[in-house]
């Protein structure tokens, strides 16, 4: 039985007073907050077992290696992964994205590829692939989306022929939203024999994700948008295709012989994670997915979509709003304006209310291009949150309007 | 009057305030009342680059005295630059230079002045330094 109020208690810093006034926490798609089962983990293994991983004989080393190792198959239970040696952890989805591209990109793409990106990627998710094509001398293409904030998949089906061979897609996108139909995508890549990297960046923690349901080719997420440290995030790939990618990054851990004639390199998942890990991040990593696990991701989703649509509802009905994304299939994100005011001046006025939004460009400027602004206010929803915080939240902002019209 | 009066003025204006409603909203109407900036001065030379909001700072020197103009998109940015403008134009670059600006954080505008907040102060602050810098002694 999904509790909030019962949620709530196991997150401290939601009874934090911000200028003397209780928090409203909405920038959960910037990050989430973590709860004290996620914090006392670490601070038990900062306290009791740090050593470092996969290289000492003594007790300390293996007891933090056995937690790492645990911590990767509670991932791969997590998203339905075959094995555990097709989890990597990264340092976030950026770096599972560079990764990719990197690595992948060295063994897979030519001159006159092509990659196809969506004009909704956040930029981690169109950047690496920029820089990609530049090395390779590839080519990027872009999917646009409708003013609802839905993908134009008729220029999709367009845009895909035998020279793409790599299709990076967000399952849900940081400023609109919207919930991409990523399997529909897959699907169609894979006709053409093209691989796809979904950005599972802000759907990990709302949608629950099976990697032998969707077939992905690489799936990437970040710890801390899911209630996890931040610093620690996940590259899940097929074995087949990490097995055919050469390492990124070079150093220890990753190598099984060094010799200055040739050296050779371990097997997966340690090929690719050089250097001494972020181990207690991991473990931590591994707390927060079993935290989300005992609540029910089915009960989570649930929840967060009753509260998206009463969120929704309230918000609509504030005078001179302005959303940004408003697709059928909707996550828990909301970008939003109000006529005449810069969201900024929103950012400024909600945070003295103790309500947190986020403001600006969103990492995502084609998106700000698509609707010809510089900037827009996003509220974005957690598991803990509640009716009563989004009532706070739509009164700060007809307040905000009153102090414009004074 | 001097660049200390004009910013004693300030934060006795800012004294009558308890609540920062108030505040916030004696700021946006300064915003409002900020003389418009001559469009041709709204170059991209003259954008102070922020990812929050865009900034524009013109400066003119006219016997020995700085003269400031500015404008944003965001109108808390705007009244923040009225303030400056308020304090500072006028004065001469040396005065400029070595003033100090206690006025902002007694007034209760200091979690503008971080440099990762990226909404502009600190950057219209140093701006205006900047330009008073390049000025002085000519």
């Amino acid at each position: 039985m999904f509790d909030v109020s019962q949620i709530r208690k196991d997150f401290p810093i939601l009874e934090e007073k911000i200028y003397g006034k209780p928090l409203v926490y909405l920038d959960n798609g910037a990050t989430t907050q973590r709860p004290l089962t996620v914090v006392d983990k670490m601070t038990e293994y900062y306290l009791r077992y740090n050593s470092n991983v996969h290289r000492g004989v003594h007790y300390l080393s293996n007891k933090c290696t056995d937690a790492n190792e645990e911590a990767r198959e509670i991932v791969r239970k997590f998203i339905g992964a075959a094995s555990a040696e097709e989890i990597i952890f990264t340092r976030g989805t950026t770096e599972s994205i560079n990764l990719v591209a990197h690595s992948f990109g060295e063994a897979f793409i030519h001159e006159g590829d092509e990659i196809v990106v969506t004009e909704m990627e956040h930029h981690a998710n169109i950047v690496p692939w920029q820089m990609l094509c530049e090395r390779k001398k590839a080519v990027l293409k872009v999917v646009p989306f409708n003013d609802k904030g839905e993908l134009d998949m008729e220029a999709f089906g367009k845009l895909m022929n035998e020279r793409v061979k790599l299709v990076g897609v967000a399952y849900v996108s940081n400023v609109l939203g919207t919930v991409n139909p990523v399997k529909q995508i897959i699907d169609a890549a894979h006709v053409f024999g093209a691989y796809v990297l979904v950005d599972g960046a802000q759907a990990i923690q709302h949608i629950p994700v099976d990697m032998q349901a969707l077939d992905c080719d690489f799936f990437a997420f970040s710890g801390h948008k899911i209630y996890g440290p931040t610093g620690v995030g996940v590259l899940y790939g097929k074995k087949s295709l990490l097995e055919q990618m050469p390492p990124w990054q070079g150093g220890g851990e990753m190598i099984k012989e060094v010799r200055f004639e040739k050296t050779t390199y371990n097997e997966l998942p340690f090929k690719f994670e050089a250097g001494t890990p972020d181990f207690i991040g991991v473990i931590g990593l591994g707390e927060a997915l079993e935290y989300v696990n005992r609540i029910g991701r089915e009960e989570i989703a649930r929840y967060e979509h009753e509260l998206l649509g009463y969120a929704m509802e309230q918000i609509r009905a504030i005078p001179g709003i302005i959303l940004y994304g408003d697709a059928a299939e909707k996550s828990s994100v909301i970008s939003f304006g109000i006529e005449g005011i810069h969201p900024f001046d929103l950012g400024t006025l909600l945070d003295k209310m103790g309500i947190a939004i986020r403001t600006g460009q969103l990492c995502a400027e084609p998106v700000m291009q698509h609707f010809g602004v510089n900037a827009m206010a996003r509220a974005s929803l957690a598991m803990y949150n509640t009716r009563e915080e989004i009532d706070v939240f739509c009164a700060g902002l007809k307040k905000i309007e009153q102090i414009f019209k004074m | 009057m001097t660049i200390k009066e004009i910013q004693d003025q300030i934060v006795e204006e800012f004294s009558m305030y308890d609540d920062w409603m108030d505040k916030y909203a004696y700021l946006i109407e300064i915003g409002n009342g900020l003389e418009a900036m001559d469009e041709a001065h709204k170059t991209e030379d003259n954008l102070i680059k922020g990812c929050q909001s865009r900034v524009w700072f013109h400066a003119e020197l006219k016997d020995g005295k700085l003269y400031f103009e500015a404008d944003s998109d965001a109108i808390i940015t705007k009244g923040i630059a009225g303030l400056l403008i308020r304090v500072f134009s006028g004065q001469a670059p040396h005065d400029i230079v070595n003033a100090n600006l206690d006025f902002i954080d007694t007034i209760g505008l200091t979690q503008h002045l971080s440099p990762t907040r990226s909404n502009g102060l600190l950057s219209m602050v140093k701006q205006i330094k900047y330009y008073a810098l390049a000025y002085e002694g000519k």
